[in-house]
C-alpha cells in the first residue's frame, strides 16, 4: 500500500465528515427532536446537515497537497478535476438541503437528511475512484439512498410506486453493470480503469468485450437516464418529494456523467469506434450516438404532451442526457470538457427549476401546469427566476445553457471537421432544441400569460429565494463569461 | 457616445424599469421613452457624423467604423466585435425611430406596464446588437435574445388568436435560427476553427463545394424572418395577433433582422453559394411579392391586409439583394429602411388609432372614419401612398431602384415584380375607401351614441415623426442612398 494512512485520511476527509454529520443528524433528531414540531425538527436537522456539508468543503483545499499521490494502489485519485467536481456536488447537496428545509417531508426528518448525506458520500466516491469495485459500491450507496428518499412521501401512493419502479429498474441495471464488469475483468485481468485501458490498447475487437461493454453501458445508461433505460425517470421525478427530485436530477446526474466520461475515455478508448456519417465503426461511440439520438427524439417529443411540471422536466432531462451524450460521442478531450461544462450548467439550472417548483407547488396546490397559472402575479420574483432557468434549458443566450449546448455541438463537429461526419447528430440536436422551445414556452405561458385561479401572494422564506437567486446568477454568469470554468476544465481534463 | 451605446443604454433602461415599482405606470412609460429617445439620439448623431465622414473620405477601401473589438471567449475565438457601415447604419437608425414611436403608440397600455416595457426594450436591445455584430457568434446571441420577448409581448398583450400567433412566430424564428446555427458551426470549422469574425471569414471564404449547401441553410434560416415565400406564414398571423407596438416592431424591424442577416452573414460569407442560388432567391422573392399582394387584395381584416402587404414588400428587399448589382442592392437596403417606417405607420393606424377605438378590424364593419378620425385618415393616406410607391416618398426611391436592378438581371422578373405595384395600389385604395369613406350607416365610425375618443398627443407626435422621415427620405434620398451605395460598391468589390 502506497501512501500513509494520513494521506488516505486526507483524501477521504470530506466523506468522513459527511458520514459523521449523517450519524450526528440521526442521533440528534432521535434524542432532541422527537418532542418538537416537525417544522422545528426540519430546521434543526437541516442546519446540522448544512454545517456538515460546509465543513466537508474545507478538506478539499487540503487535498490540493495530495495531487498525483497514488492512494490504496491507485484506487482513489485526487486531481484538480475531482476536487472541482466534489465541490460542485457538495454545493448541489447544500442547495438541496436549503430547499428541503422548507418542504413537507414527513415525520422521519433525521433519516431524510442522513440519507441525503449518505447519497452525497456515494457521489463523492464516484468522482474520486478509478477502480471498478469501489465504483460499484459507491454507485450502490448513491442509488440505495436515492431509492429510499424517493419513497419519502409515505402517504402518497405515487411516491411509493415511483420508488419501487426506480428500485427495480436500478437493481436490474446494477446487475448488468456487475455482470459486464466481470467479463471485462476476465478479459483484461484488471479492475483499474487505466490498467484496462492499457490492456485493451492495440487489441483486436473481441466479441466478449462487446458484451461486457454493453452491459456496463446499460448500468451507467440507467443512471444518466438515456433512452432506452429512461423509463424510471418520469415516474421517479414526479413521485418523489420535489427536493429529492432536484437531487436526483442534479447531483446524481453530475456524478453519473462524470463516471461515464471517466470509464469510457480512460478504460475503453481503444474500443470506441466511430459514429461519423459514412464512416461508421462498431464500438461504444456508435452505441452512444444511437442512444443520444433516441434520447433527444423521445425526450423532446414526449415532453410536448405532458401536463405535470415535474414530469415535463423529467422528459426534458432525458432529452438533455441526449445532448450531453453528443459530447461523449465526439470522444475527444474537447468533447469531455463540453460534457463536464454542460453537466455543471445543467445541474445548476435544474436545481433552480425544481427549487422553484418545490417552493411554489405546496402553496399553489400541486405541480400540474394549471396550478402555475398566473404565477407571475402571485410570485413575481420566483417566476422571473423560473424564466431564467427554463430559457437556459431551452438554450437561449446569454444563459449558460446556450453556451453549454453550443460548445457540445461545436466539439462534435470538430471531431471530424474535414467531412463533418458528426453533423447528422448535431443537426438533430439543434432541431430538437427548437422543438423543446415549444414545451418550455407552454410552461412559461402558464406562468406568465394565463390568468391565475386565485390572487393570493405566495410567500417564500428569504434563504430559499437567495439560494435560487444564486443558481440563477450562476447560470447567467456561466453564459456571459464561460471562459474561466472552461479553461479550468481544459487544463484539468488532460490527465482526467 | 459611440453607436454601440444604443445597446447598453437600452439594457440600462430595462434594468431601471425592473427596479421601478409596478404601480408607477407613468414613471415607467417615461423611463422607457427616455431610454428609447437616448438610443435614437445616439444613433442619429453618429449617423450624421458617419455620413459626413464618408462624404469627406472618398474613395475608401473599407468603410467600417469599428465600435468594440475585444476577446470574449478565447477558447472558441469569439470576439465581441461590433461595427457599423452604410449597410447597417440605416437599420440602426430605423430601430431607434421605431422604438421611440412604438413606445408612444403604447402609451395607452394599462395592464402590466412594467413587464411590457421591459420585454419591449429587451427586444430593441437585441435588435441593435444583431445589426451591429460583426462576429457570427455575437450576432447569433443577439438574434436569439430578440426571439423570446416577442413571444411574451404577443401572447400577453395581443389580440386575435394571440397565443397561437405568438407560438407560431417564435417557432418559425427558432427553426430558422437552428438552420443558421448549423451553418455557423460548419463555417467556423471549415474556416479554420479560429474565429467567428465575419470580416475575416469574408476575406477567407470556405471551399465552394461546401458553400453550395451551407449558403442556403444560412440564407433560408434568416429569410424565414424576412418573410421569404414559402416561409412567410408566420408573418400575417403574428402581425395580426400582436399589440400595435409589437406589430410595428415585427414588420418594421424584426423582418429586417432576417433580411439583414441574409445580407451580412449569408451573402457576404458565401460568394460561390450565392451565385449558385441567385436565381432561386430572385424567383422566390418575386413569387412572394405577387403572392403577398394578391392575398392582401382579398382580405376582409384590415390588419391582415397590412400583414400580407409586408410579405409583398419584403419580397422587394430579397429581390434587390438577389440582383447582385449596385442599383438592386442599394434599393434593397433603402427598402428595408423605408418599409420599416411605412409598415410601422400603417400598423399604428390600424392597430392603435382604429382598432383600439372601434374594436373591430373588419372592413365591412368600418366606414366613414374620415369624419370622426381625420388625423388617422391623413396618416393612413400618407403611409398608403408611400406603400404604393408614390413619388415623393421613400418607398418610391427604394422600389424603383430594386426594379432597375432586377431589370438588369432579368426583364421578365422585373416586369412581374412591377406588376404588383398596381395590385398594391388597389388594396390600399380599397382599404382607404372602405374604412375612411365608405358607407356611413350603422358603422362604428359614426355611431353618435358612442363618440370615439380623439387621437391623443403621443399618437400625433409619433405619426408626425414617422411621416416626416418618409417625406425627408423621399424628397432628399441622398442622405441615405449615398451612404448605402458607397457601401454596396465595396460589398460587391469584396464579392469578386
Amino acid at each position: 500500500m502506497s501512501g500513509g494512512y494520513m494521506q488516505l485520511f486526507c483524501a477521504l476527509s470530506s466523506e468522513i465528515v459527511l458520514a459523521l454529520a449523517g450519524l450526528g443528524v440521526l442521533a440528534l433528531d432521535l434524542l432532541a427532536g422527537r418532542q418538537r414540531e416537525v417544522a422545528a425538527r426540519r430546521q434543526l436537522a437541516g442546519t446540522v446537515t448544512l454545517m456538515g456539508l460546509a465543513l466537508a468543503v474545507a478538506p478539499l483545499l487540503w487535498q490540493l497537497g495530495l495531487l498525483d499521490v497514488p492512494l490504496l494502489g491507485k484506487t482513489l485519485v485526487v486531481s484538480p478535476l475531482t476536487i472541482l467536481f466534489k465541490f460542485v456536488l457538495l454545493l448541489l447537496a447544500l442547495l438541496t438541503v436549503l430547499i428541503s428545509m422548507e418542504h413537507e417531508i414527513g415525520r422521519h426528518v433525521g433519516e431524510y437528511f442522513a440519507l441525503l448525506l449518505f447519497g452525497t458520500i456515494g457521489m463523492l466516491l464516484l468522482v474520486s475512484t478509478e477502480e471498478f469495485l469501489t465504483l460499484f459500491v459507491a454507485l450502490e450507496l448513491t442509488s440505495i439512498s436515492l431509492y429510499a428518499l424517493t419513497a419519502f412521501h409515505k402517504d402518497s401512493l405515487r411516491s411509493q410506486e415511483a420508488a419501487l419502479k426506480y428500485f427495480l429498474f436500478g437493481a436490474v441495471a446494477s446487475a448488468f453493470l456487475l455482470f459486464g464488469l466481470s467479463y471485462i475483468y476476465g478479459l483484461t485481468g484488471a479492475s483499474h480503469l487505466r490498467d484496462i485501458g492499457a490492456a485493451l490498447a492495440g487489441k483486436e475487437a473481441d466479441p466478449l468485450l462487446g458484451v461486457g461493454l454493453l452491459c456496463v453501458l446499460v448500468g451507467l445508461g440507467f443512471k444518466v437516464a438515456m433512452v432506452p433505460f429512461h423509463l424510471w425517470a418520469p415516474d421517479a421525478y414526479e413521485g418523489a418529494p420535489t427536493p429529492v427530485t432536484a437531487f436526483i436530477a442534479t447531483g446524481s446526474k453530475v456524478a453519473s456523467f462524470f463516471v461515464l466520461v471517466k470509464v469510457m475515455m480512460l478504460g475503453f478508448e481503444a474500443a470506441g469506434g466511430s459514429a461519423c456519417w459514412r464512416g461508421f465503426e462498431s464500438g461504444w461511440v456508435m452505441v452512444l450516438a444511437v442512444t443520444a439520438a433516441a434520447s433527444m427524439l423521445l425526450g423532446n417529443c414526449v415532453a410536448i404532451v405532458q401536463h405535470n411540471v415535474k414530469r415535463l422536466l423529467a422528459y426534458s432531462s432525458i432529452a438533455h442526457a441526449g445532448y450531453i451524450l453528443i459530447g461523449l460521442v465526439a470522444a475527444t478531450s474537447t468533447g469531455a470538457v463540453a460534457v463536464l461544462f454542460y453537466v455543471i450548467v445543467y445541474a445548476l439550472t435544474n436545481l433552480g427549476a425544481f427549487g422553484v417548483v418545490a417552493a411554489l407547488a405546496s402553496q399553489a396546490g400541486g405541480d400540474e401546469m394549471e396550478d402555475f397559472n398566473g404565477m407571475a402575479k402571485r410570485a413575481p420574483f420566483l417566476s422571473a427566476l423560473m424564466l431564467v432557468f427554463v430559457l437556459s434549458l431551452a438554450g437561449i443566450p446569454p444563459l449558460g445553457g446556450f453556451f453549454g449546448k453550443f460548445y457540445l455541438f461545436a466539439a462534435a463537429v470538430q471531431r471530424d471537421s474535414q467531412s463533418f461526419g458528426l453533423l447528422w447528430l448535431v443537426a438533430l440536436g439543434i432541431v430538437m432544441s427548437a422543438v423543446s422551445l415549444y414545451y418550455y414556452l407552454i410552461l412559461m405561458k402558464h406562468i406568465y400569460v394565463l390568468p391565475a385561479k386565485e390572487e393570493t401572494r405566495i410567500v417564500t422564506p428569504g434563504h430559499v429565494q437567495l439560494a435560487l437567486l444564486l443558481c440563477a446568477i450562476g447560470v447567467l454568469a456561466l453564459g456571459l463569461w464561460p471562459e474561466p470554468l472552461l479553461k479550468l476544465l481544459k487544463t484539468f481534463v488532460i490527465g482526467l | 457616445m459611440r453607436t454601440d451605446w444604443t445597446i447598453y443604454l437600452t439594457f440600462l433602461g430595462v434594468g431601471l424599469i425592473l427596479l421601478l415599482p409596478r404601480a408607477a405606470k407613468n414613471l415607467i412609460r417615461w423611463t422607457a421613452l427616455l431610454t428609447g429617445a437616448a438610443g435614437l439620439a445616439v444613433a442619429l448623431q453618429n449617423y450624421l457624423a458617419y455620413n459626413a465622414w464618408l462624404a469627406e473620405n472618398q474613395p475608401l477601401r473599407d468603410a467600417f467604423w469599428h465600435l468594440a473589438d475585444v476577446v470574449w471567449i478565447p477558447t472558441l475565438g469569439v470576439r465581441y466585435h461590433l461595427a457599423v457601415d452604410g449597410l447597417n447604419f440605416p437599420l440602426v437608425l430605423l430601430n431607434g425611430i421605431v422604438c421611440v414611436t412604438g413606445i408612444l403608440f403604447s402609451w395607452n397600455i394599462e395592464e402590466r406596464v412594467k413587464e411590457f416595457f421591459a420585454f419591449f426594450l429587451t427586444l430593441i436591445a437585441g435588435v441593435y446588437g444583431v445589426f451591429m455584430a460583426m462576429d457570427l457568434f455575437v450576432l447569433f446571441v443577439f438574434y436569439e435574445l430578440a426571439i423570446v420577448p416577442k413571444y411574451f409581448i404577443i401572447a400577453i398583450w395581443g389580440s386575435t388568436r394571440k397565443e397561437y400567433g405568438a407560438m407560431k412566430l417564435v417557432l418559425y424564428s427558432f427553426v430558422g435560427s437552428a438552420a443558421v446555427f448549423v451553418a455557423i458551426l460548419v463555417t467556423f470549422f471549415a474556416g479554420g476553427g479560429q474565429t467567428f469574425d465575419i470580416l475575416y471569414l469574408a476575406r477567407h471564404p470556405i471551399a465552394s463545394s461546401l458553400q453550395v449547401w451551407v449558403f442556403p441553410l444560412m440564407f433560408a434560416g434568416f429569410a424565414v424572418l424576412a418573410g421569404l415565400w414559402p416561409f412567410h406564414t408566420w408573418a400575417p398571423t403574428g402581425h395580426v395577433a400582436a399589440p400595435t407596438a409589437a406589430s410595428m416592431l415585427l414588420a418594421g424591424v424584426v423582418m429586417k433582422l432576417g433580411s439583414y442577416g441574409c445580407l451580412r452573414a449569408g451573402m457576404l460569407l458565401f460568394p460561390a453559394g450565392l451565385l449558385h442560388w441567385q436565381w432561386w432567391i430572385a424567383t422566390l422573392a418575386v413569387v412572394g411579392i405577387l403572392y403577398g399582394a394578391a392575398v392582401a387584395l382579398v382580405q376582409k381584416d384590415f390588419k391582415f391586409i397590412i400583414g400580407y402587404s409586408s410579405v409583398s414588400h419584403m419580397g422587394f428587399v430579397l429581390l434587390g439583394l438577389a440582383t447582385l448589382n449596385r442599383d438592386g442592392m442599394s434599393g434593397a437596403v433603402l427598402q428595408m429602411f423605408s418599409h420599416g417606417i411605412v409598415a410601422s405607420l400603417l400598423f399604428a393606424v390600424v392597430g392603435r388609432m382604429v382598432y383600439d377605438r372601434t374594436h373591430t378590424r373588419q372592413l365591412d364593419e368600418l366606414g366613414g372614419l374620415a369624419k370622426t378620425l381625420p388625423f388617422a385618415c391623413v396618416t393612413f393616406v400618407v403611409a398608403g401612398a408611400a406603400s404604393m410607391g408614390m413619388p415623393g416618398f421613400s418607398g418610391f426611391v427604394a422600389e424603383i431602384q430594386v426594379l432597375i436592378g432586377a431589370f438588369k438581371m432579368s426583364p421578365w422578373l422585373a416586369a412581374l415584380a412591377a406588376s404588383s405595384i398596381a395590385v398594391t395600389a388597389a388594396y390600399i385604395l380599397n382599404a382607404i375607401h372602405k374604412v375612411f369613406y365608405g358607407d356611413e350607416d350603422d358603422h362604428h365610425g359614426t355611431t353618435s351614441s358612442h363618440p370615439l375618443p380623439p387621437i391623443s398627443v403621443p399618437e400625433i407626435v409619433a405619426s408626425l415623426i414617422l411621416m416626416a422621415v418618409l417625406v425627408v427620405i423621399g424628397l432628399y434620398p441622398s442622405v441615405m442612398l449615398d451612404m448605402i451605395q458607397t457601401n454596396v460598391d465595396l460589398f460587391l468589390k469584396g464579392l469578386r
